[in-house]
């Protein structure tokens, strides 16, 4: 290093710019607490101060910014789902995203990529081919498409997948992008940030302060904060926060994994995923292979990751891939799915008064976050949910209406 | 490799196991209210902590009960269900 650069690290006049505030103490109270510092929580801040002019609001936060699953998802972003309900919510998301780097002034890497659903079987076809429907129908660019039209977007691919799962054709949605999905939860922060939210990292929720079935006020690890309004945007941890305020749901919590190759020449274009052989990957702008495979098959609130879903992704990958066999795995990690029966998530408000849900994001959580932000920001504002988000209240179980979003995860269901 | 102690077979790698859950004891459906069958049928203790779960052995078709911490990742004992208490 010059010697020359000390005179500014010493010198007051040139401070180092923060993308985020350092608040000393918590206020005694706010407006609105948000519980969870990742996309979501952070997006909801973001379009609270934004857009209803709310700004005495505080985001609490366990551990770091977007150290939850907002750091530690496949960054897939896609709006051809399958239900009325999921395709308007995801395109409404998909538009949003297309001009958030602009909104925050930082470069997301939005990439547009297109999206392939490959079908191994006739009824996987039929499926896409039902899905594809009902997206032209919403005015969503998806179509299914033959063997031939993937071979030449990735040429690389053995199309009869080893001999043993041929593909018969695919879900072309040409929408479907990636996005670098930690700067999504800085550019919401720092937009929060720069209007007046406060961020509060290493802060860690206690309890939840209920009286009368009202909100009353948060007991965190810093002090007590008074508020009539909190927001639980925690994927994996919300059962852990329901138990302070005593709602019931359905959510259950199972880890997901996934893992990065090390970086190779660009050679796939597209985002492929094959629901039969539980394989989703894209390469990244580094050029590392993105990958990740289905559910862990049992209840775990833990973060480790095994050696068992290494070598069974890699099995299935290379059964489409076998050129990639000298590939060497970088990195494997797994976050906490919080799981619900129907794969839609749980949204809006909660038998408890001010107590707000933003949850069940299970593995199709990254791809929502600008609409999840609008949507709980209105929700909480209005204390009505928003016309987007009704099919998803906690509700729907109570009285047997299920969303059955079958589209959902890429993989496994 | 996990291991996982089947009652009838001894230790066994996780792959061999199938899990289904805690074990909740179901309401009678009949007398049951729609509330009361409702939050039966979807809600759960998603909250983290020592449980009790059921478990299968595929190879040998052995249901059996695993109390297992699932924050830790730990199983804690495994043995044929006898029925509650």
């Amino acid at each position: 290093m010059p010697w020359r650069l000390l005179r500014f690290a010493l010198n007051k006049k040139h401070p180092e710019p923060r993308m985020f505030t350092h608040h000393d103490k918590l206020k005694s109270s706010y407006d609105v607490v948000i519980i969870g510092a990742g996309g979501h929580g952070l997006a909801a801040a973001y379009y609270l101060a934004r857009d209803h002019g709310i700004t005495n609001v505080c985001v609490l936060e366990k551990g770091y910014i977007g150290g939850g699953n907002t750091g530690r998802n496949t960054t897939i972003i896609r709006s051809n789902y399958l239900t009325p309900e999921g395709v308007k919510f995801y395109d409404e998301s998909v538009k949003l995203w297309q001009d958030l780097s602009t909104d925050f002034d930082l470069n997301l890497f939005y990439a547009n990529r297109g999206h392939f659903t490959l079908a191994h079987t006739d009824s996987a076809l039929r499926t896409m081919r039902w899905r594809a429907e009902v997206n032209k129908h919403y005015g969503i660019n998806s179509e299914v498409v033959g063997p031939e039209v993937v071979k030449e977007a990735a040429p690389m691919i053995d199309l009869s997948c080893a001999g043993h799962s041929p593909i018969l054709g695919a879900l072309y949605h040409a929408p479907g992008s990636v996005a670098r999905h930690d700067a999504v939860a800085w550019g919401y922060g720092r937009g929060a940030d720069q209007r007046g939210v406060e961020i509060h990292q290493q802060t860690e929720v206690l309890g939840i302060d209920v009286k009368g079935g009202k909100v009353k006020g948060v007991k965190t690890s810093r002090g007590y904060i008074a508020t009539n309004k909190v927001l639980c945007a925690v994927a994996g941890s919300t059962p852990r926060i329901l138990k302070m305020v005593d709602v019931k749901t359905p959510l259950y919590i199972h880890p997901l994994q996934a893992m990065v190759s090390e970086p190779v020449k660009p050679w796939l274009d597209p985002i492929l995923v094959s629901g039969s052989l539980h394989v989703y990957i894209s390469q990244s702008a580094r050029g590392e292979l993105v990958m990740g495979a289905s559910l862990d098959p049992y209840e775990l609130h833990g973060t480790r990751s095994t050696l068992d879903f290494v070598e069974g992704l890699s099995t299935h990958m290379l059964e489409m891939f076998p050129f990639l066999s000298k590939v060497k795995v970088m990195r494997q990690w797994a976050g906490m799915a919080d799981m619900t029966p129907d794969f839609a998530p749980i949204m809006g408000m909660t038998p408890v008064e001010g107590f707000y849900l933003d949850s069940g994001w299970g593995t199709w959580g990254f791809k929502a976050t600008p609409v999840c932000g609008k949507t709980m920001s209105h929700t909480l504002v209005n204390d009505t949910p928003h016309p987007l988000i009704t099919g998803f209240s906690l509700e729907r179980f109570r009285n047997f209406a299920l969303t059955g979003e079958k589209g959902a995860a890429s993989v496994g269901h | 490799m996990k291991i996982l102690t089947c009652p009838l077979n001894g230790p066994r790698p996780v792959s061999e196991f199938f899990y289904w859950g805690e074990v909740r004891p179901m309401p009678d459906p009949a007398t049951a209210s729609d509330d009361a069958w409702a939050d039966y049928v979807f809600n759960r203790n998603g909250a983290p902590g020592v449980k009790r779960e059921w478990w299968c052995h595929t190879p040998s078709n052995t249901w059996f009960i695993a109390e297992r911490d699932t924050e830790k990742d730990v199983v804690l004992e495994t043995y044929f269900y006898q029925g509650e208490e």
